[in-house]
């Protein structure tokens, strides 16, 4: 802490007698906040319109009316009664946080293993799962969806979880931060007589919080917005989740702006409220995977 | 001896812990793959297949819309891949400068965009860009343009609407794995070529990106990936059509049509599939070709 913070008040002392002798550094310095400016503004702006959208009138939105107008209620009212949303966001909830817990469990007993107990066959077949992430999903789409159908288990929420849960690329992710995590933990555990499946619970797993943190949102984004397999496999309206159904609405010819852009807010939440809740640990963690 | 049996044990140990992913792998994944490999040589409809050698391959070469999405799905790829990797560097490296104020905020908020859900972003693009829409009015009167742009009507316009979708969403995602990897650069390598007189560009492109290159290679092939298997904002700007007149249709869309829509013709669809993977391979054996090249020079 005290190292980091030192630096960088030394930084700060150098830049802050180097801006006034350079004129180009100035000139340079603000061409770089109107860039981030400009890019936060373009970043943020569909936000804002989207909550103002859901207090207007379709017609007012598709004129580009962006001030906040008085249709909300209506708006609400309209989703309500064409939405059966207890029912799709239930559907939607179990489904993206079924899948986020065993994805990690899964992928991150996974990803230590192959870290912390090395074998040659292991590598191989490491860099083997590698390769395969190459390959688009379009590929396994149709066999999958045969497979599911063969076990009569289109439509289920099954169907919809079991394929993401092995994730090459969360292993990958855990194997790349658990190279951070200290062995002597492992070691000292190791004395102490806990056996290895302790040492993940009790030594590694609170070690690596923010880890867990990161690819909570990275998973839970994922699935909580994943469109194509669900679009697949899930086929009556009442087992779909949000991002069908307003998918669906967009769809239709004559969309009502005003109505979607209200559950848009409403589907927009639940993943905005992870990552502000977990923000500061997914950058720690991102940090970890790349050291 | 004893020492044996405890490498032994930790071998097992090693084994029960990469079990589980394993075995979901080799069902949900490995069996697909090599099934839809034998199921691209067949032809026939629905679930009447017979083999049907190189038929599928010969059908891609005279198929015009596959042709279409290809060309479409190469031109997605071509301007926005490079497009949001050289946004989301510019972005990092400004965020890495300590002395910059308001970094939290800027850097929560241009991160922000791929904490969205991609159906709420395809509504509010497409509300955006109606044809009396927000943005037409203000290029409008910005005087920029002189009537109004038909964004999801013009096959042209269509186009670069989806990539500047993809590029909102994404970049503040790539800017995060840089700004990851530039903060692992000692810093006094930097102060060095400061007092050595070294000015800010050269500083970018001879220290900045060759201590990037791993991580640049890992997003652009991510990216590439990414925008080779592009569905989602295709079916959602154009209500799954890739319209105007396939103007937008990609190859993964393509194949969803071919086996959810048309007349299922699973074994075609598998095939279209391979092209993809082909893709994707060609393209990172590329990519690893280049970033060595350079290192070697």
């Amino acid at each position: 802490m005290t190292v980091s913070s030192m630096t960088t008040t030394v930084d700060r002392a150098v830049a802050q007698s180097r801006v006034p002798a350079n004129p180009w550094g100035l000139v340079r310095r603000a061409l770089v906040y109107v860039l981030l400016s400009l890019a936060a503004f373009v970043s943020i702006f569909p936000f804002y319109w989207m909550v103002v959208g859901a207090t207007n009138t379709s017609a007012d939105i598709i004129k580009g009316k962006s001030s906040l107008g008085s249709a909300l209620i209506t708006n609400a009212t309209a989703f309500f009664t064409q939405v059966d949303a207890v029912r799709i966001f239930w559907n939607s909830g179990v489904i993206a946080v079924v899948a986020t817990v065993l994805t990690l469990a899964i992928s991150s007993l996974a990803g230590y293993g192959f870290e912390m107990f090395r074998s040659r066959v292991r590598e191989r077949i490491f860099g083997f799962l590698l390769l395969l992430l190459s390959i688009p999903f379009a590929a396994m789409m149709v066999p999958l969806f045969v497979m599911f159908s063969q076990a009569k288990l289109v439509n289920t929420f099954a169907a919809v979880i079991l394929p993401t849960v092995a994730s090459i690329f969360i292993i990958f992710y855990f194997r790349q931060t658990t190279k951070a995590f200290p062995t002597e933990l492992r070691d000292a555990a190791r004395i102490d007589g806990l056996k290895e499946w302790q040492i993940f619970l009790y030594v590694y797993l609170p070690v690596m919080r923010s880890t867990y943190a990161a690819a909570t949102i990275i998973v839970f984004m994922a699935n909580w917005n994943n469109y194509l397999w669900p679009l697949v496999v899930l086929q009556t309206a009442e087992n779909k989740t949000i991002t069908l159904i307003l998918s669906g609405l967009t769809a239709a010819y004559t969309p009502d702006y005003g109505l979607i852009l209200f559950g848009t807010v409403l589907a927009t939440l639940p993943t905005l409220v992870i990552f502000f809740l977990l923000q500061r640990r997914f950058v720690e963690g991102m940090l970890g995977a790349v050291k | 001896m004893a020492q044996a049996r405890l490498d032994r044990r930790e071998n097992i140990t090693g084994w029960v812990f990469i079990a589980p992913a394993l075995i979901l792998l080799g069902l949900f994944m490995i069996y697909p793959i090599v099934w839809s490999l034998w199921m691209s040589f067949q032809v026939g409809k629905g679930m009447n297949l017979s083999f049907g050698g190189f038929a599928n391959i010969l059908r891609l070469t005279k198929d015009p819309v596959f042709l279409r999405a290809l060309g479409n799905t190469f031109t997605f790829f071509i301007f926005q891949v490079p497009i949001m990797i050289v946004l989301a560097l510019l972005f990092a490296v400004a965020l890495n400068d300590s002395t910059l104020k308001f970094r939290g905020f800027f850097r929560t908020a241009i991160f922000l965009p791929c904490a969205t859900s991609l159906i709420a972003y395809s509504t509010v693009f497409k509300s955006m860009f109606a044809i009396d829409g927000v943005v037409n009015q203000t290029l409008m009167q910005l005087h920029l343009i002189g009537e109004p742009i038909s964004w999801l009507g013009d096959p042209f316009w269509a186009k670069v609407l989806i990539i500047m979708a993809i590029t909102w969403r994404w970049t503040g995602y790539n800017m995060i794995f840089y700004l990851a990897a530039l903060q692992n650069i000692d810093r006094s390598i930097y102060e060095a070529a400061r007092i050595d007189g070294v000015p800010a560009w050269a500083r970018f492109r001879y220290l900045t990106i060759p201590m990037l290159k791993p991580v640049i290679l890992f997003t652009t092939v991510i990216s590439t990936i990414g925008t080779l298997q592009l569905f989602d904002e295709v079916a959602n700007f154009t209500a799954g059509t890739g319209g105007p007149s396939d103007s937008t249709l990609t190859l993964s869309l393509y194949i969803y049509n071919l086996t959810f829509k048309f007349m299922p013709s699973f074994g075609y669809s598998a095939t279209v599939s391979w092209v993809i993977v082909v893709l994707v391979g060609i393209l990172s054996f590329l990519q690893f070709l280049i970033a060595r090249d350079r290192r070697t020079s």
